[in-house]
């Protein structure tokens, strides 16, 4: 017999509910439930860390948290960054710097970054490697998302999290071909 | 301003940054189940029984396949073939009655949900009985081991290959300098795990499949062949991968069962492999014993060298064959003079994981076993390690050279090169004389500190030919189709920026599709080093004869001579009279079928085009390591890194680097951290990463480079080299010889990993010699 649950909980401001398994895991809940596709899986045991979100503010693993353990709590996921269908400073800056190849890890790394800068604004590069060590890349060997991180404290702006998900992004095709999301930029050195 | 050679944005980010790439786990299809393996949990057992008849009736269960189900099925074929006979150790989709390593796959099960299709596959039982194991490469070899299978004993295949007067060379030796060498059992691992998501629908007998990458057409050939489907009936669509490095991608069981199910099931079928399989599962890498013996001359040049390699490829030959060891013997003389060579491989098979390709496949290897040769010859010759490598680096003037051998199925030449000159660069570069003295100024302190260095050759570029096409719509996109696919390199970025030269388009404004055989039904795919060489060339030559395209349409248009048109900003215009112009989209809308019949031209503004290669390009570089060892712990920490290396030409810098520290990342974890190990019953001890350890941004430092781009490869129309793998290529041999010189035990790092227990008992027993 399934023992199945409601759950009330808020994803980047908005509030869903859903009925679920006691076992099910909010990554499972985010990614498959509720359609959070952005959180990825890439150990489920808790080593990795792409599968960071925040809860109520803090960065947990969503492959070690149970659906039901987020019951009335405030869920924030990669989705949530953007504002008006443009990247945060902190997205920019990982662009900028290279942060990222395939992306898998990437969503796991923003949100961790997230929630380090918000708790230290102006960190140095030790205390950056050290917070970024919990998560796993196997791209980029770190060095430009330790710079990301730096540049994007050195801005001044804390990467505030957005609450809602900009529902469009493409109101403005007036270049010929020019894809909506191509906003990564020049970034000529 | 060309596009080619510029820093700009990666054209993927924007996506990824967003958490709207579609990796595979984020495919679903209506009415989809869940595909779940059962792994055998033995290494070497007798099949006795299976029984899922009770599983099979619980709610929500779909369907079980055992190896029985299965029999007409051929096993997984070799790639990239060579003339070795490798049928007998090929194998099968799934187990029959025996299973030959931890985590072979034994049967299949399909249910409404993941968690269900777990609990399912937990319940069906099997019973075995238990073998006794082979697990080291030089002993299954002999008579008298464990066999693997009846009467064709453990050796694959033994490879050879040489030139020059060997014998000759080591009677005429001043010197005969000899050692062995081990290299651990690692693997790519990368971030996202495999998956798959196949669709079948019955009305047109017509597979659409989601994850496949790497060779998304060459397993489109693989499944048609053993699901006895035409080739046109199977869809390869893209989806973002999480990292390849090798192992992603390789027709795997999977690759064929979740079609099947599919099929079987009339549902679509998605299996997404956890972590725990992915480390018995995908394929391991690396695992090698070598002996080797250089000859010197009395002024410390080369005479001849000689390797002989036991390489272990666990349980079976997968689709890479025995390339990883032919490739391993091929660049064993590297960079240098070698008058004469003699190489020899032995490929075993073990019950263990079966191995395949991971990123620098033979060249981390043989670079490893041949630099640590040249560091104990340097402490036996009385000569230093740098002075070792100027005398015996090729010059110039005896490039290019024809090695004398043959690797993939092509000769060994070398083609353009400095090896020379990028060292001195390279040592000036990264102030290389400055770590020295730090060491020595450290060492007065009492700790343990020292610096070390690779010198590796690379290969990149395999053809044979690459596939492009070049499409600009009625509204002036551009789309570019490649044979290649991404891992997650950035290849849209590189073909666009290659694409955008030739249309004068920016490539910000260029999509790039790749893994889609309904776009484009042919090509070769990504590895090897290959996309930007190969699949880049066969881009730019379709944006050249696409651009040509729209010159003469617009001349039609215009009512002016090709001559006197030009490109630019998206259109074309008239010299001289810039208000005279077409757009790009108005070209293409010009080209319809209608009026292209009447212009004499083909239909669509685009072009279709093929680039072929006969040789390899190779790239060559060096890696410099300082190191400092913890007395205590016996811990390793890199403290600084360098990488140089020689591209050719550098369609995007930003992200050449990117690939040189993300590699080297990888090297320092295979340096120091990761190994599979297993217990002497064959039961792996690294299935969880907890276990299986790769690097942090803790214990990787940030890694200089340098990007030369002295000699561009004349084989190939934009001069570049393969920037994939030169990264990891080193490292092995850069980190050992750091830690022989913070210990000062010149040739006694000869084993790849070098963890904690063994600096450490090495540094005890330095300490005890009362050093």
């Amino acid at each position: 017999m399934k023992d199945v649950h409601a759950v009330k909980l808020t994803v980047n401001g908005r509030l869903h509910q859903v009925e679920i398994e006691s076992r099910r895991t909010l990554a499972d809940v985010l990614r498959h439930d509720l359609g959070y596709t952005g959180t990825h899986l890439g150990c489920e045991h808790g080593i990795c860390g792409a599968c960071t979100v925040l809860l109520d503010g803090l960065p947990v693993r969503a492959c070690l948290i149970f659906g039901v353990q987020a019951d009335g709590c405030e869920v924030e996921t990669v989705e949530g960054l953007e504002s008006e269908g443009k990247l945060n400073p902190l997205q920019e800056a990982f662009s900028a710097h290279h942060g990222l190849q395939c992306g898998f890890c990437t969503p796991g790394f923003l949100m961790l970054a997230t929630a380090f800068l918000r708790e230290n604004a102006d960190p140095t590069e030790e205390e950056i490697r050290e917070a970024m060590s919990s998560n796993l890349c196997r791209c980029t060997g770190y060095q430009g998302i330790i710079e990301a991180v730096r540049a994007a404290a050195g801005n001044g702006e804390r990467p505030d999290a957005v609450v809602e998900v900009a529902a469009e992004t493409s109101e403005d095709r007036s270049i010929e071909g020019a894809s909506p999301l191509r906003d990564a930029g020049d970034h000529e050195q | 301003m060309t596009a080619v050679g510029r820093r700009i944005g990666r054209l993927e980010d924007g996506r990824l940054l967003r958490g709207l790439g579609h990796f595979v786990d984020d495919v679903n299809r209506t009415g989809q189940l869940w595909m779940r393996v059962l792994r055998a949990p033995l290494a070497h057992a007798r099949i006795e029984s299976i029984d899922a008849e009770a599983v099979l009736a619980l709610p929500g269960v779909e369907a079980i396949l055992t190896g029985k189900d299965l029999e007409g099925v051929p096993p997984i074929p070799v790639r990239t073939a060579t003339e070795n006979q490798l049928d007998e150790f090929l194998q099968q989709v799934l187990a029959r009655e025996r299973v030959r390593y931890v985590g072979e796959p034994v049967a299949v099960v399909v249910a409404e949900d993941p968690y269900l299709a777990e609990d399912a596959a937990e319940l069906i039982e099997v019973e075995y009985e238990a073998l006794p194991v082979a697990l080291e490469a030089r002993t299954a070899i002999e008579a008298d081991a464990p066999q693997l299978r009846d009467e064709v004993g453990n050796e694959a295949a033994t490879l050879s290959m040489g030139y020059g007067d060997i014998d000759e060379a080591f009677r005429r030796a001043a010197r005969v300098v000899e050692a062995e060498v081990k290299i651990g059992r690692h693997s790519a691992v990368p971030l996202e795990t495999r998956g798959l998501v196949a669709e079948y629908d019955r009305g047109s007998d017509h597979l659409t499949i989601w994850g496949s990458t790497k060779v998304p057409h060459f397993n489109r050939r693989v499944l048609s062949r053993l699901m006895d489907m035409p080739l046109s009936r199977i869809s390869m669509k893209k989806s973002d991968a999480g990292g390849g490095f090798g192992v992603r991608g390789e027709f795997y069981p999977e690759d064929f069962l979740v079609p099947y199910l599919a099929r079987e099931t009339g549902r679509p079928v998605k299996w997404i492999e956890d972590r725990q399989e992915h480390l018995v599962a995908t394929n391991h890498s690396r695992e090698q014993t070598h002996r080797l013996q250089a000859a010197f001359d009395d002024e410390h040049r080369l005479l001849g060298l000689r390797d002989e390699v036991w390489h272990d490829n666990g349980a079976y030959i997968r689709t890479h064959g025995v390339i990883v060891a032919d490739l391993t013997l091929a660049m064993l003389p590297g960079p240098y003079r070698v008058p004469a060579y003699e190489g020899m491989a032995h490929v075993a098979l073990t019950n263990k994981t079966p191995c395949g390709t991971f990123r620098g496949p033979g060249r981390y290897e043989s670079t490893f076993a041949r630099e640590h040769l040249l560091d104990v010859a340097a402490a036996e010759l009385g000569v230093s390690r740098l002075e070792l490598r100027r005398i015996n680096l090729l010059e110039p003037s005896e490039i290019p050279l024809a090695r004398g051998l043959s690797t993939l199925s092509t000769d060994v030449i070398l083609d353009a090169g400095d090896y020379g000159g990028l060292l001195e660069k390279a040592l000036l570069q990264s102030g290389f004389q400055d770590w020295e003295k730090e060491v020595l100024r450290l060492r007065d302190e009492g700790r343990l500190v020292g610096t070390g260095i690779g010198y590796f050759l690379e290969k990149s570029g395999l053809g044979p030919y690459e596939e492009a096409a070049v499409e600009v719509d009625p509204t002036g996109t551009v789309r570019v189709l490649t044979g290649g696919a991404s891992l997650g390199q950035g290849i849209e970025t590189v073909l666009a920026q290659i694409a955008a030269d030739q249309l004068e388009v920016p490539p910000e404004e260029i999509e790039v599709v790749h893994t889609d055989t309904d776009l484009l039904p042919d090509g070769v795919g990504s590895w090897a080093s290959r996309s930007t060489v190969v699949g880049g060339s066969a881009v730019m030559l379709a944006a050249k004869a696409t651009a040509e395209k729209a010159l003469r349409v617009a001349a039609e248009m215009l009512e002016a001579s090709v001559d006197d048109l030009r490109l630019g900003a998206s259109r074309v215009e008239v010299v001289g009279s810039p208000d005279r112009y077409v757009s790009l989209g108005k070209i293409a809308a010009a080209c319809d079928p209608q009026r292209s019949v009447a212009m004499g031209v083909e239909p669509g503004l685009g072009a279709r085009r093929t680039f072929s290669v006969e040789h390899m390009t190779y790239p060559y570089g060096v890696h410099l390591a300082q190191v400092e060892i913890d007395p205590e712990t016996g811990g390793v920490q890199v403290v600084r890194y360098f990488v140089a290396y020689e591209v050719g030409r550098a369609v995007n810098p930003t992200l050449v680097e990117g690939q040189l520290i993300g590699g080297a990342a990888q090297g320092i974890g295979g340096a120091l951290l990761e190994e599979f190990r297993y217990d002497t019953s064959g039961q792996p001890l690294a299935s969880t990463f907890i276990d299986y350890l790769e690097p942090t941004a803790a214990e990787v430092p940030r890694v200089g480079t340098l990007i030369c781009e002295d000699a561009p490869s004349p084989d190939n129309p934009l001069g570049v080299k393969g920037a994939g793998e030169g990264g990891v290529v080193g490292c092995g041999a850069a980190i050992a010889s750091a830690v022989e010189d913070a210990l000062k035990i010149p040739g006694e790092i000869s084993s790849l990993p070098i963890t904690p227990d063994r600096v450490h008992t090495l540094a005890r027993r330095k300490t005890e010699a009362g050093e």
